[in-house]
């Protein structure tokens, strides 16, 4: 019997899927797109790059693709940690990624990475100096990796659901918004707001500490939606949850579909993160890596790319580019007193071991 | 040339395939700097954590068996007492869902259980994904068709004048459910025990969709051991997955052991479908 | 009384339909809502009714879902085809082995079957992990997501095909084969002339199942492959992501696959049906 249905329904598979070819709407105004004038020859061969989910305008991938007639792989991840395992795995096949700070430092320290060459980017230089400055905390003479996105980790809050001003992250022990909170399933931003929130360092070597941060974090258990990646946006947007921890790239374009959504940087500070572009010792096609590299730095594709993901471009052409809907906004574009009271994530080491263990007792619970 | 060689290709293909893959467990299980040693083996089991998952998981997974038991038989039930051809046509309808992508249905639900369902009922504000029942309804969805089949063709395999003979006797028809029926479709609920319960401990994907995170069973365990949770050295830690892969195989060989011990007419190989 | 006993088992007959086809039925519905919001198009949306729009019907395939659902047809197609030949000559050699080593082997061949997806994926996600760290190590190509999938979809399809092709051999007799060799056919004659269509039904049948599961897997592929993504990997990925799954997927799989079926059942219906008059009539006339 159950043969029989097999039989049938693989034909009828096969017969319904060999009706559709893939139709690939190519838009054809090349002319102009570049700010810079660059010409891209033909490449060719394979890239494939390693990203996080909806972190590109898919746009920019098919023009690449036709203007150097390299064939784009493009793979999305949910957390650094995945990108790292990826990245340190014996059989690593990725051209190029987008780790965080931290990632990017543990890299280094194991020699994964290879140095850009700058001679293959000369867009770098439209990158604003004072987010190099950072970047060069970690990456020191910003010699492996160049700022793609950045940004800072905060509140998302629906302000018909969250009549007070939300400027302490205490709001997300507050009894009243029981099953109606977002946490960032991600090991150093939920773990690190939480630390931050304790008035502790987030980059804190202290196990009591740490500890401290994970026992709030199991209290929270019955105040907590859930842990959540990219699927909160929607879930925020239609008005199912009160409050989201997020990254402001994603508040910022969550906002912009729902006029009810506020964001906010909570007054004990928070992460200032950055996302750089990087490109593992074992790429294949370095050729093309570079191109494409420099290819996002182009400042008239930086700014429909920002335009696209809503995430801070550290791309100064684009910023020039943008208006004001994007340059005045607070979550694009915060002010220095934001900045000011966010850190950047370091690598720990091996003592990243303490907070896994104090996450998988968190999430377990 | 005998016939025996033309096995030949498969015996190769099953070694390199089939029993060397599974040997990479092992290693990475009680490999520890290049030799032999228990001591992460221990350390693994030793987390009271993973075995709490692990009896979640089972709660969970015995939980949706028994829903697709008591939902599934009188499905089979009424189907396998109805007329072939009609019960052919509709049992059709019953297992065509099984041929749709089961990852496309379980988003699908989220979207009904997040949005449509609380809008129905005027919660704007709710949803109602994110918790134990709504996790255990999509498993149960999903393994439902795999427990019908089996039961559906063992009860109508059942020669109907044995049912005819237990009324001639004076049987009452429930009686003669219990007493004739029920005994003689053992054999499809074993095995449609055995298509759900083993499948829904290892579930990952529907509690990640649907559990926001909440409720980790002991797939996601597993899956976050190899693709998540990086190790102390930031590369992924083989020996945490493959321990809990290896206890994982235990109960799987438990649960079948007890099965075939309940299926009598085991045949030589191959009775699982 | 009785009637309202039949008519409960309809009622019931229906719930447990209306339970397996809603979030069907749901995607279906909602595979017309316009999820358009300025350049973008999120498919996350799946609660918010906002119009009537025939789009996502035709961006269905451009980008990721298209490659995805390709290399599914072909991963299916070939694995299931390599799987079909390994796993019929398996059965006929198995066939003719003594009883112990068959039954050792065919104990062994249950493994796979028994065995959780999830550990069939992560096995298959070591080994090549072993396997492409050596060759990178030597410098030689590696082994790709294409070979890497196969090699995967293979394995777990063979033993379907062993248990598909089994029960047929037992019933075809072994001397049709000795008796083709008697009768001056070379083995290799004996066995295309003589055993392979007598047990044709039952290979097809492998086939068709080698085929199903393939198309309907996800776990495996989900662990083995690094830069491609089958229909299933992408739809989970997509799903988790903030995009969203597109709706049309559901109608463009579901709609073909139940009009066939219903064309082919009600055709076998009318003709049990004639059978059943055919029967009534020579009971009458005996």
């Amino acid at each position: 019997m159950k043969k029989f249905f097999c039989s049938v329904l693989a034909l009828l598979m096969l017969a319904s899927f060999a009706g559709c070819g893939s139709a690939n709407d190519a838009n054809n105004n090349n002319g102009e797109v570049f700010a810079d004038g660059d010409q891209y020859g033909q490449i060719g061969g394979e890239l494939n790059i390693l990203n996080w989910g909806e972190y590109i305008d898919p746009e920019l991938i098919t023009l690449f693709e036709e203007e150097t007639g390299v064939k784009v792989n493009y793979v999305e991840m949910t957390s650094n940690e995945e990108m790292l395992i990826k990245l340190k795995s014996s059989d690593c096949v990725y051209d190029m990624c987008f780790p965080s700070e931290y990632i990017i430092e543990q890299l280094i320290a194991s020699d994964l990475l290879m140095p850009l060459d700058m001679d293959k980017l000369p867009n770098a230089k439209n990158i604003a100096a004072d987010k190099l400055e950072i970047t060069d905390s970690f990456d020191p003479g910003n010699k492996y990796s160049l700022p793609y996105m950045w940004g800072t980790v905060g509140i998302l809050y629906n302000t018909k659901m969250v009549e007070e001003p939300v400027t302490s992250w205490s709001v997300l022990w507050d009894e009243k918004y029981a099953g109606q909170i977002w946490m960032y399933d991600s090991v150093r931003d939920s773990i690190g707001i939480t630390l931050k929130y304790l008035g502790y360092d987030l980059n804190t070597r202290n196990p009591e500490e740490i500890a401290e941060a994970r026992d709030l974090l199991i209290a929270q258990k019955p105040l907590r939606k859930g842990f959540g990646t990219d699927n909160m946006r929607s879930s925020m947007v239609n008005g199912k949850a009160a409050m989201a921890v997020i990254y402001s790239g994603d508040a910022f374009c969550c906002m912009d579909e729902n006029e009810d959504l506020a964001y906010a940087v909570p007054m004990e500070g928070s992460n200032v993160w950055f996302d750089n572009v990087v490109i593992p010792k074992t790429a294949k096609n370095t050729e093309a890596a570079h191109a494409f590299i420099n290819f996002l730095n182009d400042g008239a594709i930086a700014a429909r790319n920002t335009e696209f993901i809503y995430y801070s471009t550290p791309n100064q052409a684009a910023m020039d580019r943008l208006d004001e809907y994007f340059t005045e906004n607070e979550t694009y574009n915060p002010p220095k007193e934001v900045l000011d009271r966010c850190t950047v994530f370091h690598d720990l080491g091996e003592f990243v071991s303490v907070y896994n263990e104090a996450w998988s007792k968190i999430k377990m619970k | 040339m005998k016939r025996k060689v033309f096995a030949y290709p498969y015996i190769v293909w099953m070694v390199l395939f089939i029993a060397v893959p599974m040997l990479f467990i092992f290693y990475y299980a009680f490999n520890v700097d290049g030799s032999f040693s228990f001591s992460k083996f221990w350390a693994t089991l030793s987390d009271p954590e993973k075995w709490r998952v692990l009896w979640v998981s089972i709660e969970i997974a015995f939980g949706t068996t028994v829903f697709c038991l008591l939902l599934g038989y009188p499905v089979a039930y009424i189907l396998s007492n109805m007329r072939r051809s009609v019960a052919g046509f509709i049992s059709v309808l019953f297992f065509v869902p099984m041929w749709m992508n089961f990852v496309l249905r379980t988003y699908a639900w989220q979207a009904i259980l997040e949005y449509a369902i609380p809008n129905l009922l005027g919660w704007a504000d709710k949803t109602l994904t994110g918790s134990v029942g709504s996790v255990m309804m999509v498993l149960v969805y999903n393994f439902i068709p795999f427990m019908v089949m089996p039961l559906y063709n063992s009860l109508s395999k059942i020669d109907k004048s044995l049912i005819e003979a237990s009324g001639d006797l004076g049987a009452n028809k429930r009686m003669t459910f219990f007493k004739v029926v029920l005994p003689l479709s053992v054999p499809g609920i074993v095995s449609g025990i055995t298509m759900v319960f083993i499948p829904a401990i290892t579930a990952f994907t529907v509690p990640a969709l649907i559990g926001n995170g909440n409720y980790n069973l002991y797939g996601n365990e597993i899956e976050m051991a190899f693709k998540q949770a990086a190790g102390s050295s930031g590369a992924a830690d083989y020996s945490v997955g493959s321990t809990l892969s290896i206890i994982l195989l235990l109960c799987v060989f438990i649960s079948t052991a007890i099965m075939n011990r309940f299926d009598k007419d085991h045949e030589e190989g191959g009775n699982l479908l | 009384m009785k009637r309202l006993k039949g008519s409960f088992k309809y009622v019931y007959l229906a719930l447990m339909l209306v339970f397996l086809y809603l979030p069907i039925l749901y995607l279906i519905v909602f595979s017309f809502n316009d999820f358009s919001s300025g350049r973008r198009t999120s498919y996350a949306n799946l609660g918010l009714w906002k119009g009537f729009t025939l789009a996502n019907y035709s961006n269905l395939f451009s980008g990721e879902a298209g490659s995805a659902l390709l290399l599914t047809i072909e991963i299916a197609i070939i694995s299931s085809i390599v799987a079909t030949v390994i796993g019929t000559a398996a059965a006929i050699g198995i066939n003719a082995m003594r009883k112990r080593t068959r039954s050792l082997i065919l104990n062994i061949s249950q493994l796979p079957m028994v065995n959780p997806d999830l550990v069939t994926g992560i096995t298959f996600m070591m080994l090549f992990a072993f396997v492409n760290g050596i060759l990178a190590k030597s410098g030689i190509a590696r082994v790709s997501d294409i070979v890497k999938l196969l090699i995967a979809h293979i394995s777990f399809s063979i033993p379907y095909v062993i248990f598909s092709v089994m029960p047929r051999l037992k019933q075809s007799s072994s001397m049709l084969y000795e008796a083709a060799l008697d009768l001056g056919c070379s083995p290799m004659q004996a066995m295309w002339r003589v055993v392979i269509p007598d047990i044709m039904p039952g290979i097809t049948s492998g086939f068709i199942m080698a085929l199903t599961m393939s198309l309907d897997d996800f776990v495996v592929s989900y662990f083995v492959s690094d830069l491609r993504s089958t229909l299933s990997v992408y739809i989970y990925s997509a799903a988790r992501g903030a995009k969203g799954v597109n709706p049309a997927l559901a109608t463009i799989i579901f709609i073909p696959l139940v009009t066939l079926l219903l064309i082919v059942n009600l055709r076998r219906i009318s003709k049990e049906r004639e059978d059943e008059i055919q029967n009534k009539k020579v009971k009458m006339k005996g």
